[in-house]
């Protein structure tokens, strides 16, 4: 049988690579490598995942240096192939033990962006009619299959230099909502993500984007955010 | 916590209209630089050019704000994100600099146009 050779982060801050020897199979996830290991050869390795179908978000991981989901990471598509494959938890994120982060900096920040719906009718109000076709709509539709895998958070210069910059994730969602016409909070979501760790810090180097598993495009979301900043600041509103 | 929005959503905006201003700015400097070579580059072939002329003269003062206020925005950036640099102390020394360079971007203008 063909063994794969997998070097894994054990620890926390501080901590080791461990080798360990996992037999290679047909459309082998990495996740299903790390879960080979969690059960048969160190019970002691904490990782995170649930749902296993690239849906949940909570098993994203940097697989050979960049940041993945593992679930729909084939060994073969990520140079494993005869090779060794190094599996690390995600950057910029505190890490709680071996391969499972503490995220929660990174959600906390979707609240900081007022990453949240504000609407303000009731159940007496009528439903409010979008149009699909609508520029508001296409750009919402654009930004909303964010699974909050923390992927774009990992892979951010910015997020790197600087802790307090709230991140492509949580400057998507503000996005989505900054494009929902229902939504009343709109100024009150540009100042939240305009400060000084907001959208105009993105340098726009586009690795969120490069790296994203559901191929969105946070940098273009910032980008309208940054627009619709300056458009307000412009008018006064801001 | 608005201020600080305000102040940094315009700092944003000055800083990609000054790179905007810039763009042409550079775009005929080195236009020109490549144009004034051909004839062999002098100090007097360089004078004649620009002496006395009112149109160099609004071209580099253009030239000199627009980089008065480029650089030091951008060196901002790079203060907090490289240095971890941040706070008024921060803010009022780029904003000497950006004084620096416009005393002397005037002083060298002055002295080859007038």
């Amino acid at each position: 049988m063909q063994m794969l050779r997998v070097s894994v982060w054990r620890g926390t801050e501080q901590g080791r690579y461990v080798d360990y020897e996992v037999p290679r199979q047909t459309s082998q996830t990495v996740l299903d490598v790390v879960t080979y290991i969690q059960r048969k050869l160190d019970s002691t390795l904490a990782y995170r995942y649930a749902c296993r179908v690239g849906m949940c978000g909570s098993c994203a991981m940097t697989v050979n240096g960049v940041a993945r989901w593992t679930c729909r990471t084939h060994v073969g598509a990520v140079g494993g192939e005869g090779g060794t494959l190094q599996i690390a938890p995600l950057a910029n994120l505190p890490v709680i033990r071996d391969l499972a982060t503490d995220m929660r900096e990174f959600f906390n920040k979707w609240t900081r962006a007022k990453g949240y719906y504000k609407g303000s009718r009731t159940r007496r109000d009528d439903f409010a009619a979008v149009k699909p076709a609508s520029k508001e709509a296409q750009a919402l539709q654009a930004g909303i299959e964010c699974i909050g895998c923390g992927v774009c958070y990992a892979s951010c210069d910015v997020v790197g230099w600087r802790s307090d910059y709230l991140g492509p994730a949580a400057l998507n969602r503000a996005w989505t909502l900054v494009n929902d016409v229902r939504d009343d909070a709109h100024v009150e979501r540009l100042r939240a993500v305009s400060g000084d760790a907001g959208c105009l810090s993105c340098h726009t180097h586009i690795s969120c984007t490069e790296r994203c598993p559901k191929h969105l495009s946070p940098t273009a979301s910032i980008a309208g955010l940054k627009r619709a900043t300056v458009a307000a600041a412009l008018n006064g509103e801001l | 916590m608005t201020q600080d929005v305000r102040r940094e959503t315009w700092l944003w905006f000055a800083q990609r209209a000054s790179a905007a201003v810039l763009a042409i700015c550079v775009i005929v400097h080195l236009i020109t630089i490549i144009y004034a070579t051909r004839g062999g580059l002098s100090a007097a072939e360089i004078l004649a050019r620009t002496r006395g002329n009112g149109a160099w003269l609004v071209f580099y003062i253009v030239f000199v704000l627009a980089v008065a206020v480029h650089v030091p925005i951008g060196l901002r950036a790079i203060a907090t994100e490289w240095l971890g640099w941040t706070g008024s102390a921060r803010d009022w020394v780029l904003a000497a600099f950006g004084v620096v360079l416009i005393v002397m971007g005037l002083r060298a203008t002055w002295a080859v146009v007038l």
